[in-house]
């Protein structure tokens, strides 16, 4: 065995070891930021699965995608909204955990039956390696071009979508209950504070 | 992944390619090939590793004696002629300091913090080029794999500021964050230009494809609005001082890093020169011809009538090449220091409405205007 090849072999182990720990350590953790930095660290892990298989375009694509913008914003939107509070427990959550272990358990099962019986075609098609980035271009404007404007259709839907949600004021009525919205708050002039602060209040001076 | 010289091979001159002298070296003294690879391949690392180290050292003192010099004051002046050992001292002075965890600081993230800020930062230096075949690897995902891993520190900072369990750390984090989220966007627009202009990510590529006529053909003529755009937001993304707001001293005492005491707060510390001396030296890669001379080097040689391929004036030309791209690179670290003396910062809602609602369109529309000049022009835009 060369050296090549047992450093890749160390290195997948290692990798696929941190991706299972880390989905685990996801889903099962109490705490829930904890499990947000987990997920950054799986994903993190799968980006350099993709650099063992020779696609390292994927690989910083995954890198820049999931973790320099989900994962951030996820760890975002929780630490806006970080109350302190315990949580109530749900009537009936042992039956719940149960369900939801034997769907995964079952769906976990389905996957090994998949990947036991599929006649894999060993070993696969020689890496491209740096050509991928090319072959990747080449993919998405040609026989997956559809696909792709679909994605960009749905993400700008998702863009349009979040804007009308955050900027319920701008329109003349609430989307949501029908009634006219306060234009006041964004419309306000801006008024210079120093010069409005000049003309004194009554009621701080007359106190004695 | 070490692939030295693979994309570049093309280009017209090889220049100097010490890893393959290395193993011809060490083949004939009775290794393997495999075993001379794995020799080699520690050397770059360190020596990227120290030259990144004394990059900061270097940066450190400039930014001292300049600061000095902007505020007409004298600046560290005892330690070594002209202050030069201050950096040195001040290292030593963080090395010696104890390291305090917060009673209520969340221990494991608060010490993971620093770590994934730096370690991105480093990594990134795999594709600096100082040569044709003087970088750690002529990766084809180049630049691109740069601006991946900066994307990976704003969790780092997210992390130190939410593990400190201090408000003004958590709202220096989200800063940080939501500022590099900001500006990562036409940052990379500015990137793509340059990258149309080439074909490739490579970083290597980019450079040949600006050497040829000298100062000439360098990309800051080609690409005006992309240099601006691209250096705006690589000192946002440094957290230089228009853009300080993370750390706003006057606001925030001193963002996420207000906890943090010894070697952790000298790691954020490093991170944030290294992240500087970093851009710098992209930006003298993407926009100011890396390590090509003004003058083209294979003009001089014509000139003096030597061959470019003899080892003495190979050396040389690589020496060139290195002190060029260095030069480039302090260039700009001086001019971010004078910015930073000369520029009040920004507020928030200002920084979010330069690079969402003026950087961002700005960067598309260079964009289009460069896609449409490579069309009309493919000589002089790399068609």
């Amino acid at each position: 065995m060369t050296i090549a090849s047992t450093t890749q072999q160390i290195c997948f182990l290692v990798l696929s070891a941190a991706v299972v720990a880390g989905s685990l350590g996801v889903v099962l953790l109490p705490n829930i930021v904890y499990s947000a930095f987990l997920l950054g660290g799986v994903f993190l892990s799968v980006s350099g699965l993709y650099l063992l298989l020779n696609a390292s375009f994927v690989a910083a694509a995954q890198i820049l995608v999931y973790v320099g913008a989900v994962n951030v914003l996820i760890l975002f939107a929780i630490m806006l909204v970080n109350k302190k509070e315990t949580l109530a427990a749900i009537p009936g959550l042992l039956v719940r955990r149960l369900l939801s272990g034997a769907v995964c358990g079952g769906l976990f099962a389905l996957l090994l039956r998949v990947a036991f019986t599929t006649p894999w075609a060993l070993p696969g098609p020689v890496p491209v390696g740096e050509e991928a980035t090319i072959r990747i271009g080449e993919h998405l404007f040609t026989d997956y071009l559809l696909p792709f404007e679909l994605a960009s259709v749905l993400l700008l839907m998702a863009m349009i979508g979040a804007i009308v949600l955050a900027r319920r004021d701008v329109f003349s009525t609430d989307v949501i209950t029908g009634e006219p919205a306060d234009q006041g708050l964004i419309e306000k002039d801006r008024t210079p504070l120093l010069i409005e602060k000049a003309t004194p209040e009554p009621t701080l001076l007359s106190k004695p | 992944m070490l692939s030295t010289g693979l994309l570049g091979a093309a280009v017209v001159a090889p220049g100097l390619d010490l890893q393959s002298s290395f193993i011809d070296l060490a083949q004939n003294a009775g290794l393997t090939a495999g075993a001379a690879r794995l020799l080699w391949l520690p050397l770059p690392m360190l020596l990227v590793l120290v030259g990144a180290v004394v990059g900061v050292l270097v940066s450190v003192w400039l930014e001292r004696k300049i600061s000095a010099a902007v505020q007409q004051r004298i600046g560290p002046e005892y330690a070594g002629a002209l202050g030069v050992l201050q950096p040195l001292a001040d290292g030593l002075k963080l090395v010696f300091k104890e390291d305090i965890i917060p009673a209520r600081a969340d221990t494991l993230l608060f010490s993971l913090g620093p770590v994934l800020v730096v370690v991105p930062v480093i990594l990134s230096w795999l594709v600096v080029p100082f040569g044709q075949n003087l970088l750690i690897s002529n990766v084809g995902v180049g630049i691109f794999l740069w601006i991946a891993l900066s994307s990976i520190q704003p969790i780092g900072l997210l992390m130190s500021g939410y593990s400190s369990n201090n408000k003004y750390s958590l709202l220096g984090g989200l800063r940080a964050a939501a500022q590099s989220i900001s500006y990562e966007i036409p940052l990379a627009l500015a990137v793509l230009a340059v990258v149309m202009m080439s074909n490739s990510l490579s970083t290597v590529d980019i450079v040949a494809q600006q050497t040829g006529a000298g100062i000439f053909s360098w990309n800051i003529w080609r690409q005006p609005v992309g240099f601006v755009i691209f250096w705006i937001c690589a000192l946002a993304e440094c957290e230089r001082l228009p853009f300080d707001l993370p750390e706003a001293e006057e606001e925030l005492v001193a963002g996420y890093q207000t906890e943090y005491a010894g070697m952790k707060f000298a790691l954020f510390y490093l991170g944030s020169y290294i992240n500087l001396v970093l851009s710098a030296l992209l930006v003298s890669v993407l926009y100011l011809g890396g390590w090509s001379f003004p003058i083209p080097v294979e003009w001089i040689t014509g000139w003096l009538g030597v061959s470019p391929d003899a080892p003495l004036v190979q050396v040389i030309t690589g020496s060139i090449g290195i002190v060029s791209t260095i030069l480039k690179a302090y260039l700009l670290v001086f001019f971010a220091i004078l910015l930073r003396w000369t520029t009040p910062r920004v507020r928030i809602d200002q920084l979010l409405d330069l690079g969402w609602k003026f950087l961002l369109p700005i960067a598309l529309v260079n964009l289009l205007v460069t896609a449409g000049l490579k069309l009309a022009f493919p000589a002089a835009f790399g068609g």
